[in-house]
């Protein structure tokens, strides 16, 4: 679907009328990110980075594909094959750096994206679809990144790949039986090494289709705006080309300074240096701490300290570690629900000053979980994260249903034209005589 | 109804973590956690320490390199093994061929012989890494190749830990009298766990003698040595600088003219 101003694919040239007539991939293109999609005006630099996941996407496989060339899945090899990578393949140092900092830079852009979408709204009707396929993506790319951590096989390699799926022996009765089966083992060993390489192979492509669904989704109803008001006229669009593409361009440029700055700079900020030791699995880390990116879940995950149990008996209900598991991936799923959630018909944060007080409050509550999340799990981190893990809860269960249930929001313009040309004070409504 | 379920959710885990935190505050004041000897004694690894090789134009002092590979060789290869390195790496920090293939000969290496089964030794060629080091004493020293990308402080971890033995201070013994270091470990309060296995390695002036006149104090030993790990732990690290200026400048150009291209595309339409 597209609006009914929107541009149509002419060809000109014989030959691409000729492979118009039998496979339209120009015109595709050109009604996808070309001038044949109509999209709001008014568009802030936040939705930039809805492109830049994609081209982030496209750098971690290019980099991704060319590294698998060099790497060597066993475990008595893979983390002297990727040295070899660092010091004797051509140009092999960019490509493992440019892959480890790529994989940053994707969850840097994709936690914008994400965080734009719950300021302004994105998720709700009629966009629900886009959403849940976006949640989808990053599960998907929580499961890549962290398979893919472990493939060099250092210390925090290993020891991540421990702590991760043991998590799935907390389930009651299959736990034990379903965490040997996933490892193919007690623990992660070569088994797993190789099944993790497999899958880590496989899911970006996993991704790259959920990706085509969520740009197909997208463009049944267009993009959102930060008015939430929905495109009424031809004068509230601009072609996505030049307009966005142009913009595009920039923020591109804007985000390569930045990755390119730590690719070639800073390149080890971000990792740890225990994954610069060769996995032992008799020596435990001090601190075992996963990539920044998951932070704020390992948080929640670790503030669930104490079983659930009938007060004054010792008979446990739910053991602290099940709690934690569960709490984790709630924390996350409970995103699928937020259309449903958040019923407030106003869309944009722009104009519901109690919303925005909460999502501040969020944004505040994620980033002192992360810090959290990457300290030891001593006092008075693991406290402070069982408060900040508490209001998580609170906010997106509890406090936005209601919020959408009382707030009086402020009111919207008319139109995006009129929120970006101003009022026009002689208009009349009725068209004059 | 969905909200129903949801509030539900909600309010049992947030009970759950609050339930938590609230005995986790009992037992943090009723029994709050006790210092441990290493929070009280561990120190930070030297943060005034700087190499040639630091920051975003930092480089390789050539000269250094060599010092600090003649005191990996004449001291620390007794026990640590470099095998990430080969021998004709090391025509990146200055040697020429003929000083290389000097320098692998003077190394044995093991050969495993397919036909026999047998482990020969041979005078290592440049094309060898560095062979594994047979240790069979007290402790497990670790591969040095990587030692300044695997410590928080990276060389300058090294430097304070070679430098920072000292006697256990009188009021660690006083306030921890049960962990007095044992024997056997040295103590040093750059170490983790601040008693370490390995003895001090560089102990006196001239432990090494410079070849090219530097006057070899421990601190020298340690500041070239943890130079030339900084070198084995990250060799294309100049190329890397080198490559990353004219990218962030290409890339400087680009946003400028993107930033333009935008403008002007947008020159007409309010927004």
């Amino acid at each position: 679907m597209s609006f009914p101003w929107a541009k149509h694919y002419q060809p000109t040239h014989p030959a691409m009328v000729w492979l118009d007539e039998r496979l339209p991939l120009p015109r595709f293109v050109y009604n996808s990110v070309g001038a044949g999609f109509p999209v709001p005006r008014n568009l802030n630099y936040m939705w930039n980075f809805g492109v830049l996941a994609g081209f982030c996407l496209m750098v971690q496989i290019v980099t991704g594909v060319i590294l698998a060339m060099h790497y060597a899945a066993n475990t008595d090899v893979a983390f002297s094959s990727t040295e070899h990578i660092m010091r004797d393949v051509n140009w092999g140092w960019m490509l493992r750096y440019g892959h480890a900092n790529g994989a940053s830079a994707f969850f840097v852009v994709v936690y914008a994206h994400i965080f734009r979408g719950l300021y302004f709204g994105s998720y709700k009707a009629p966009r629900e679809m886009i959403w849940l396929l976006g949640v989808v993506i990053f599960l998907l790319m929580m499961a890549t990144a962290f398979m893919g951590y472990v493939l060099p096989w250092g210390q925090m390699s290993f020891w991540g790949a421990q702590v991760i799926t043991g998590l799935f022996s907390a389930i009651p009765l299959l736990g034990d039986a379903l965490h040997t089966w996933l490892l193919g083992g007690f623990a992660p060993d070569n088994a797993a090494l190789n099944r993790f390489f497999s899958l880590h192979f496989l899911l970006p492509f996993v991704i790259l289709g959920v990706v085509i669904l969520h740009i197909w989704a997208l463009h049944i109803p267009g993009s959102s705006n930060p008015t939430g008001v929905e495109v009424k006229s031809e004068s509230d669009t601009v072609p996505f080309h030049p307009y966005y593409t142009a913009k595009d361009g920039f923020g591109l440029a804007v985000f390569l300074f930045f990755y390119c700055g730590l690719l070639f700079f800073f390149p080890n900020a971000l990792g740890h240096p225990d994954n610069y030791i060769t996995a032992n699995p008799l020596q435990t880390p001090a601190h075992i701490v996963p990539e920044w990116y998951f932070w704020p879940f390992y948080a929640i995950l670790r503030a669930f300290t104490s079983d659930l149990a009938i007060p004054f008996t010792h008979i446990v209900l739910v053991p602290a570690k099940l709690l934690g598991v569960l709490a984790m991936f709630s924390s996350i799923l409970v995103w699928f629900a937020l259309p449903w959630l958040d019923t407030s018909p106003v869309r944009s944060g722009h104009y519901r000053p109690t919303f925005r007080k909460a999502y501040w409050a969020l944004v505040v509550d994620v980033v002192i979980l992360g810090y959290c999340g990457g300290s030891p799990a001593e006092e008075p981190f693991v406290m402070i994260s069982q408060l900040a893990a508490a209001y998580y809860f609170l906010h997106f269960f509890i406090i936005l249903p209601l919020i959408s249930l009382v707030e009086t929001p402020q009111p919207l313009p008319f139109s995006i034209t009129e929120s970006v040309l101003g009022r026009d004070e002689h208009a009349t409504l009725a068209p004059a005589e | 109804m969905t909200r129903l379920i949801a509030a539900l959710i909600g309010a049992f885990f947030t009970l759950c973590v609050l339930i938590a935190f609230g005995t986790g505050l009992v037992s943090y004041i009723t029994e709050p956690p006790a210092i441990t000897v290493e929070h009280a004694f561990h120190k930070a690894p030297n943060e005034d320490f700087t190499l040639q090789s630091d920051g975003a134009f930092g480089t390789f002092d050539r000269r250094q390199l060599q010092r600090g590979f003649q005191v990996y060789k004449e001291v620390c290869s007794a026990c640590h093994a470099l095998s990430f390195v080969a021998f004709r790496d090391l025509k990146e920090i200055g040697y020429n061929d003929a000083e290389v293939k000097a320098i692998a000969a003077g190394f044995k290496v093991p050969v495993y012989a397919p036909l026999t089964g047998e482990v020969k030794v041979r005078d290592g060629v440049p094309t060898d890494h560095f062979p594994p080091v047979v240790y069979g004493g007290t402790g497990n020293p670790p591969n040095l190749s990587l030692i300044t990308k695997a410590r928080h402080g990276g060389a300058a971890y090294v430097h304070s830990l070679l430098t920072g033995y000292a006697e256990q201070p009188a009021e660690l013994l006083k306030k921890y009298p049960e962990s007095k270091t044992p024997d056997g470990l040295y103590y040093n309060p750059y170490f983790a766990n601040l008693n370490i296995a390995m003895p001090p390695p560089l102990v006196s002036e001239g432990q090494v003698s410079y070849k090219d006149g530097t006057k070899a104090t421990v601190d020298q030993m340690a500041t070239d040595v943890a130079a030339f790990l900084v070198w084995t732990a990250e060799p294309k690290l100049e190329k890397r600088h080198q490559t990353g200026w004219p990218v962030l400048g290409f890339l400087l150009f680009a946003m400028v003219l993107a930033y333009m291209a935008y403008r002007n595309v947008w020159a007409d339409k309010k927004h």
